[in-house]
């Protein structure tokens, strides 16, 4: 169970057993997603599946999440997603209107974000064996000239950017399965982020170096990725990293860090310090972009590390998350 | 044992147990006052400290203010030290900080 | 106030770290220890070892009710819970679920189909046993004297209410004999002792007299904010130029002299001292832990179930006792960054996010692995 959390876990699953089976043809395998050639034209195409309990939470549901999720997937990995199919796997007994309300949504969210639905497929399996229901969303998109996203390219004087605050989704989740009684006026951040990044690669494209939406894991397991790819240190400012003050409460009543809380409506860019000023206003200036800010900057020391400084000169190293993160009492 | 955050009391609900609705930076939970001297039980806008779900202690105003007092003083007496080294009536030597006399 | 930010002003606390540094005869090497898991964990979150003198060493102690439990109780827990004749769910705060009994943690018992619920809170639990009449709720309680009380108050209302599918596996422990012991190893040093803020809520400060009295070392009560810890530091500082050993209470605004009169009445009337109980890595410690009276014997997992009792020793290389006891660093053990990492944690002090071995692994490794390289340039 703790490899779908999206961090060391996952991590070793995906490096451990897909890529040395199918590296042949995953050229990308740890990417957002994969750009390929096809006789000479250029896509780029990814997929996800999701599983949520409960399926409807304040600001979303499953279906939303499924067309956001791959959206922003291709977004961050420098693409446009322009078609997506979609697998649903059904618990026998689930009731229609549960479904109907899903693709309702997903048909709404599709329309928000410009992309058309253009086949899919369905599969009904025994009570007990799915969640309710798991939606699969493959999608494939042109890659968004001049943007070019790569580990490699990543330099000690980067900027990291962070599109606005972190952990509304994930401390959603938490509170609306009820298990821990607590209420809160939050609700989740689920969104389609390509406007976001189309501003972004509009004012800054030639500095971008890296993008990734912070899902699974947060914020601590995407920078840790970045950390390891690039072998570079990526040093937060504590103060800079934006919470809405539910989540902080939340945050703080169940022992939890926001930093490794998932998040479905921001990602993460690393710019070369001459654009990061360019893309900081470009995105405060787009619709939803307002809270966009830089969090630190990535350094050579120590290596392959995350570390976030505090406001008073004490500092700590952040690392990936082993499994979900756990309320904790003590 | 330990983790304890401090929630601003917003209702207490008569009863048996006698709970509360505590809020903590926007996040609101019923808090079991059972734990709290029940001659003196905590009113709307009394903060207390939180644990599991019940309310250990009443969170004294009056102390924290005090505590903040006496830190925020810190440094001010040794201020005043290094001003009366600065006249020159203490011996030279490594440490002390010599400077003009005021005029 | 809130409370909180107020004692994370960054002005303030850079004056009080220079009140310490002023404080302290450069000459002396002086070893601090916080007995509680949460003053660990406070520790590396706010990075406040940056802040302070290199003389000044902070010993980590065995204040974590995770990191002393030993494994053959979780399995015990777990036993009952998979008992086929009667549906029981298992529940604990999450603090517990990762925490590795012989067969799995309470999580992998989950994924092979066994009912686990993390809870918030006891009363939570006895919540879920009133809405599951046809289940027995099982409360795998742990935890020092911060939080028994609630555990004892929970026990009084389902008696109170009749609740019948409800008991408790009392795991609780005291933090008196913890500090005795640690004073009693032949291998310990210590200077002073920054005392557990929470507990004290509970307990107060006079339970500590003895510290002062008979072993001569200063003991500040703290809370758990920088400012509180560092504040507390500076109490030690100043017993320690002035030759005194005392107990003083820095969190005042919380923690009452006297302590909890209602909290220990609560404890008194649903619990009695268990004659010993082992403590993982300290051995057998007597009057050290809680478990239910007579009175409540109905709620009492231990005697509503067959518990196996099972023992379960640690393997022989794993230090978690001495490292629990402040003598050896974690990076000292072994199987520390080898064997028992926080992926695969062999010991419990490697698995409760504030045992000292988890919290140097996750915070602290890789900063000083680069500090070493420089100051060796």
């Amino acid at each position: 169970m703790a490899h779908g959390a999206g961090g060391k876990a996952s991590r070793k699953l995906v490096e451990g057993l897909f890529v040395p089976l199918l590296s042949g043809a995953m050229p990308q395998a740890l990417a957002d997603a994969a750009h390929v050639d096809i006789n000479g034209a250029s896509f780029a195409i990814t997929t996800d599946s999701f599983v949520v309990n409960p399926l409807r939470f304040p600001g979303g549901s499953i279906g939303e999440l499924a067309v956001n999720g791959t959206m922003n997937d291709l977004a961050v990995s420098g693409a446009c997603g322009k078609v997506m199919v979609v697998t649903f796997v059904l618990e026998e007994g689930l009731a229609t209107p549960t479904l109907e309300a899903e693709v309702r949504a997903m048909a709404e969210a599709a329309r928000r974000a410009g992309v058309s639905i253009v086949g899919g497929d369905t599969k009904v399996v025994e009570h007990g064996k799915a969640d309710k229901m798991y939606i699969t969303t493959t999608g494939i998109g042109h890659p968004l000239p001049g943007v070019k996203v790569d580990p490699a390219s990543v330099r000690p004087g980067n900027k990291i950017i962070l599109s606005g605050p972190i952990g509304d989704h994930g401390i959603t989740i938490l509170l609306a399965r009820g298990e821990l009684d607590f209420e809160a006026d939050l609700s989740s951040d689920t969104r389609c982020i390509l406007p976001l990044v189309e501003a972004l690669a509009g004012a800054a494209a030639p500095g971008i170096r890296w993008m990734r939406d912070p899902t699974r894991g947060g914020v601590a397991t995407s920078l840790n990725e970045l950390a390891r790819d690039s072998g570079l240190c990526m040093v937060l400012e504590e103060e800079l990293v934006p919470t809405r003050d539910a989540v902080r409460g939340a945050c703080e009543l169940l022992g939890l860090d926001a930093l490794h809380i998932a998040n479905e409506g921001q990602f993460l860019a690393v710019v070369s310090s001459d654009h990061a000023d360019a893309a900081v206003k470009a995105l405060n200036a787009a619709a939803g972009g307002e809270d966009a800010r830089i969090i630190g900057e990535v350094r050579e020391q120590p290596a392959a590390a995350v570390l976030i400084t505090t406001r008073y000169g004490g500092s700590r190293i952040i690392d990936m998350l082993v499994g979900d993160p756990l309320p904790r009492i003590c | 044992m330990c983790l304890a955050i401090p929630g601003k009391i917003i209702d207490v609900l008569e009863g048996s147990p006698t709970l509360g609705t505590v809020e903590v930076v926007g996040v609101r939970r019923k808090v079991d006052l059972g734990l709290l001297q029940q001659d003196d039980m905590p009113k709307p806008g009394d903060w207390v400290l939180i644990h599991v779900g019940f309310a250990m202690s009443k969170i004294s105003e009056k102390d924290a203010l005090e505590q903040m007092r006496t830190l925020a003083m810190l440094g001010e007496a040794e201020q005043a030290m290094q001003e009366v080294q600065g006249y020159g009536l203490e011996e030279t030597g490594p440490n002390s900080i010599v400077r003009e006399k005021p005029h | 106030m809130r409370f909180v930010d107020e004692f994370r002003d960054p002005e303030i606390i850079t004056k009080t770290a220079e009140e310490i540094r002023r404080l302290i005869d450069p000459a002396r090497h002086y070893r601090f220890m916080e007995v509680c898991g949460g003053h660990t964990h406070a520790i590396y979150r706010f990075g406040l070892k940056d802040l302070l003198p290199a003389n000044i060493e902070l010993i980590h102690g065995p204040g974590c009710p995770v990191c002393v439990l030993p494994m053959g109780r979780i399995d015990d827990g777990l036993a009952v819970a998979e008992s086929t004749d009667h549906p029981v769910m298992f529940t604990a705060f999450g603090d517990m679920m990762r925490v590795p009994g012989t067969h799995g943690s309470p999580l992998e018992h989950k994924a092979r189909g066994v009912d686990v619920r993390i809870v918030y809170s006891p009363s939570d639990a006895l919540k879920l046993a009133r809405c599951n009449p046809d289940k027995h709720v099982m409360f795998f309680a742990i935890g020092f004297e911060t939080t028994a009380p609630s555990t004892a108050l929970t026990l009084m209302r389902a008696k109170a209410e009749g609740i019948k599918n409800f008991s408790v596996f009392c795991n609780h422990v005291t933090i008196i004999p913890a500090i005795r012991a640690i004073l009693d190893s032949p291998d310990m040093r210590l200077d002073a002792f920054i005392g557990p803020g929470h507990v004290s809520t509970v307990i107060g400060c006079r339970p500590y007299e003895w510290i002062a009295r008979n072993e001569h070392k200063p003991i500040v009560v703290s809370g758990f904010e920088p400012l509180d810890l560092l504040q507390s530091i500076v109490m030690i500082l100043r017993q320690l130029r002035a030759g005194e050993a005392k107990v003083e209470n820095q969190y005042k605004r919380v923690v009452p002299w006297e302590g909890n009169r209602a909290a220990l009445r609560a404890m008194a009337e649903v619990f009695e001292l268990r004659p010993y109980f082992e403590w993982r890595g300290l051995g057998f410690i007597s009057q050290s832990a809680l478990r239910l009276r007579d009175s409540y014997a109905e709620w009492d997992s231990e005697r509503r179930f067959q518990v196996p009792g099972v023992r379960v020793t640690d393997p022989r290389a794993a230090q978690c006792g001495e490292v629990l006891k402040g003598v050896l660093k974690p990076a000292q053990c072994k199987l520390f960054g080898k064997e028992c990492t926080p992926e695969h944690p062999i010991g419990a002090l490697m698995v409760s996010t504030e045992g000292s071995c988890a919290a140097y692994h996750s915070y602290q490794l890789r900063k000083e692995a680069v500090t070493s390289i420089h100051s060796a340039a």
